[in-house]
């Protein structure tokens, strides 16, 4: 019983080891203790979705989760997509479907789209909606998310069924 | 925010969480996936001296069907989208397909449980209605070990169930319906995201004939406590499903209701949602008894 508590992750692929108030919330952790930025702090009430990130292949609000429940899993963030200074598919697809104006939600976008893809490599634009139901844009430019998600999908299965 | 302080500890087992409990008193939490918890922390509405985390305790996450009790079993732990992807719940149970569907979002539901869900008793959450239609139970194991509490006794008010500081809800029993039953889950929300205004369970046994011969109806966000509207119940079995039934049962529906005015409505509003929600998810039922493919779930 304790209120420190010691917490190993992999992120992005590398491990991770830490040590944190048990009270810290993974948004906090990733931010601040490892020091990636790119997961956004946003409403920090569950609700807009910009925090984020993959855990064990599962979308999560990284600003509902104590640190500690990470502790043993794999977490992606939107750092871990790029490979070098070469985009990800769905990364280069919200670049070129004008996906983001402000870009603040987008991190969080782009990691509920990565999830969602990695189940359903060829969602329909409603699946697509229900897969981004948690991640707000106030520019309000849903329209190109949908698009850039299709895109992404096209070209990561070329052999799905999308036109 | 930052939750108030607190000690952790990882439960290594089913029993370990519950001497936890036992020594904590009322000042300790369980967690499982956090979904309502944490929230609750941050906003420091629960300040627990103690969290006692279960969300990795295994044996405590399967979907099983249970043929020889003629139940199917719902391990404490899973989640709403393992609910929602279950196609044992889907064949035999669409209306908790529906309910694990429109749950928060896919972040929420990925992570969120059937068990915390219960627990939490969120007066506008949509397990207890579905549970209470279906005439679920609710197994609590404790230090003396584990009863079973029927889903329509076990919210005493809102944010407040029946078990103790020392239980752990480890199980929710739904029994199995016979061939020929349909139901549907439908909830009204005014933005994806947001409480229900209302939300309604309907679950019918329907004969060769197309009566009904057994119903389960429960509102959600209609109260304190999901509310299982006996009176409509009665109305509806034993009857064939006439327009004069539906609005008899969809009366009681509207009188059963006890909303409270807020900004998804006025009471009287809601009222109104919940009798009409009602002749839609019958109207559902029915027409999925007779091999419609009929969507409900959200209704915006």
């Amino acid at each position: 019983m304790s209120d420190r508590v010691k917490i190993g992750i992999t992120i992005n692929g590398a491990p991770h080891e830490g040590e944190a108030p048990a009270r810290m919330l993974l948004v906090d952790y990733i931010r601040d203790v490892v020091g990636l930025k790119g997961t956004r702090y946003g409403c920090d009430t569950s609700n807009c979705g910009s925090c984020t990130i993959v855990m064990d292949g599962k979308s999560a609000k990284s600003c509902t989760f104590l640190a500690v429940q990470a502790h043993g899993r794999e977490l992606t963030t939107i750092e871990g997509l790029a490979e070098g200074s070469e985009l990800h598919p769905l990364q280069a697809a919200f670049q070129e479907a004008h996906a983001l104006q402000c870009g603040f939600c987008t991190s969080g976008m782009v990691m509920s789209a990565h999830a969602l893809l990695s189940q359903n490599s060829d969602p329909s634009p409603d699946e697509i909606r229900e897969g981004i139901i948690g991640n707000l844009c106030r520019c309000t430019g849903y329209v190109p998310v949908i698009e850039a998600v299709q895109l992404a999908a096209r070209r990561l299965d070329p052999k799905g069924g999308n036109p | 925010m930052y939750p108030a302080a607190f000690d952790y500890t990882v439960a290594e087992s089913l029993d370990h969480a519950i001497d936890l409990l036992q020594r904590s008193g009322e000042g300790a939490k369980l967690l499982s996936g956090g979904q309502s918890l944490v929230p609750l922390l941050k906003l420091r509405l629960v300040q627990p001296a103690h969290v006692i985390d279960i969300g990795r305790l295994p044996g405590l996450s399967d979907v099983l069907e249970d043929e020889a009790a003629g139940i199917l079993r719902i391990g404490a732990l899973a989640t709403h989208a393992q609910m929602g992807v279950s196609s044992v719940v889907r064949d035999k149970l669409a209306l908790m397909t529906e309910a694990a569907g429109v749950i928060g979002d896919a972040q929420v539901r990925g992570w969120g449980t059937l068990g915390g869900a219960l627990a939490e008793a969120d007066p506008a959450g949509d397990w207890g209605p579905v549970v209470q239609a279906l005439e679920g139970r609710v197994e609590c194991t404790g230090p003396a070990g584990v009863r079973v509490v029927d889903a329509a006794s076990f919210f005493v008010d809102a944010y407040t169930t029946v078990l103790a500081d020392d239980e752990v809800i480890t199980e929710v029993r739904v029994p199995l319906p016979p061939p020929g039953s349909a139901g549907a889950y439908l909830k009204m929300e005014r933005r994806a995201g947001d409480f229900a205004v209302a939300s309604v369970a309907v679950q019918l046994e329907l004969d060769g004939a197309g009566s009904c011969t057994k119903a389960g109806v429960a509102l959600g966000a209609a109260g304190l406590t999901p509310i299982k509207v006996l009176a409509a119940e009665e109305t509806l079995a034993g009857q064939e499903v006439t327009p004069d039934v539906v609005d008899a049962a969809a009366g009681q529906v509207v009188e059963a209701a006890n909303p409270l005015a807020d900004v998804r409505g006025s009471s009287d509003y809601k009222r109104a949602v919940c009798g009409a929600l009602f002749r839609k998810a019958v109207d559902i039922a029915l027409r999925r008894h007779r091999g419609e493919d009929v969507r409900g779930g959200h209704v915006r």
